[in-house]
């Protein structure tokens, strides 16, 4: 492909860079991005890969915009209230640039469509809020071989790491098996910080760019945790666990499957 | 006179900075090592900036043509993959 000037206008700053330049902006315009949830850590993450030219960017959510979204997602506007959050994600994104392709699925995620839902993408983002999803999410990378950005966010503090298959741990590695149901509160109930979001999902954007541009080091065997009222930034080294279910050796999840969510958290 | 021969050319003079470099910038990624492109620029800012920009991504600059009409000739070789 060559560029216009229209495109080289749009992405200079990128093509200045010596780690991009034209080489990187082409890996990024034929790259294929999954963000699955486009909530606090989605929205902001969504924004930035579409502005920065990621071709292909799909994006899966079955909820609707709620009032109480906006003060953190900020991909969607008060006139999107009651629209599928998907659409109104696409929307904005289409808007900020032409040049990319938004796939959107409206479904909730689970272990009857994950798998088909991942295999067309080369990196996929975890914005989910809850832990079925997460460790729904990891082993699905984790058996179809698949980078993924795992994060978190709650209350002022936030966490992520970056899984690439043979390259360090994976979540499910560091963390065995969700906490029991109400050990630890959701988003919803505990509240959090909107910049959180725009924090994590920006750095989860970041750790997507870096991957496709193949250039500097990814979050592999390291989480980084993020404190906002300490303001403090941590790099925890992890380990690969030999007795993962799911990586270890002699792994016994072959197959994605689904945690029982409580009935609160569904809605 | 002439010590090279003009492998590619690019005009540079219908965008302003930063694409003017980023124009130039594109047209020698396209180059093999070694091979000698032309850039057409305004004199003024680009004829400034350019140059040294591409000074600075290794690559040799070769010879500043006057073309006598408020425009220049940069020739450039391709230094690096």
């Amino acid at each position: 492909m060559t560029f216009t000037n229209e495109q080289l206008e749009r992405y200079s700053r990128h093509i200045i860079l010596s780690e991009i330049g034209v080489k990187g902006q082409k890996k990024l315009l034929g790259a294929k991005v999954l963000i699955i949830g486009a909530g606090g850590l989605g929205a902001p993450a969504a924004l930035y890969l579409a502005a920065a030219g990621v071709g292909t960017v799909g994006i899966a959510d079955a909820d609707e915009v709620d009032l109480s979204n906006l003060q953190r997602q900020v991909i969607h506007t008060t006139a999107d209230v009651g629209r599928a959050k998907v659409e109104s994600a696409a929307e904005t994104m289409k808007e900020i640039n032409p040049d990319v392709t938004v796939n959107t699925y409206r479904t909730f995620v689970d272990s009857s469509n994950i798998m088909g839902l991942i295999s067309g993408y080369d990196f996929i983002l975890d914005g989910t809020d809850n832990f079925p999803a997460k460790f729904l999410i990891n082993d699905a990378c984790v058996l179809a071989g698949k980078p993924f950005s795992h994060a978190g966010i709650i209350r002022f503090k936030g966490q992520l790491m970056t899984y690439v298959p043979g390259e360090g741990p994976c979540y499910r590695c560091v963390f065995e098996e969700p906490p029991p149901p109400d050990a630890v509160p959701t988003c919803r109930q505990a509240g959090v910080i909107g910049a959180m979001g725009g924090v994590i999902g920006s750095l989860q954007a970041m750790e997507a760019i870096k991957y496709i541009i193949g250039k500097g080091e990814l979050l592999t065997g390291r989480l980084l945790t993020y404190d906002a009222l300490k303001m403090e930034f941590r790099k925890i080294t992890l380990p690969k666990r030999n007795s993962c279910a799911v990586c270890g050796i002699n792994p016994t999840i072959l197959m994605p499957f689904d945690y029982e969510q409580k009935e609160c958290d569904l809605k | 006179m002439a010590d090279f021969i003009i492998d590619e050319t690019v005009d540079i003079t219908d965008v302003v900075c930063p694409v003017t470099f980023v124009k130039a910038k594109v047209a020698l990624e396209e180059l093999d090592e070694g091979q000698i492109l032309s850039i057409k620029l305004n004199d003024g800012e680009p004829v400034q900036n350019v140059p040294r920009s591409i000074k600075e991504e290794g690559h040799q600059i070769l010879r500043l043509q006057d073309n006598s009409d408020g425009t220049y000739s940069l020739i450039v070789r391709k230094v690096g993959e």
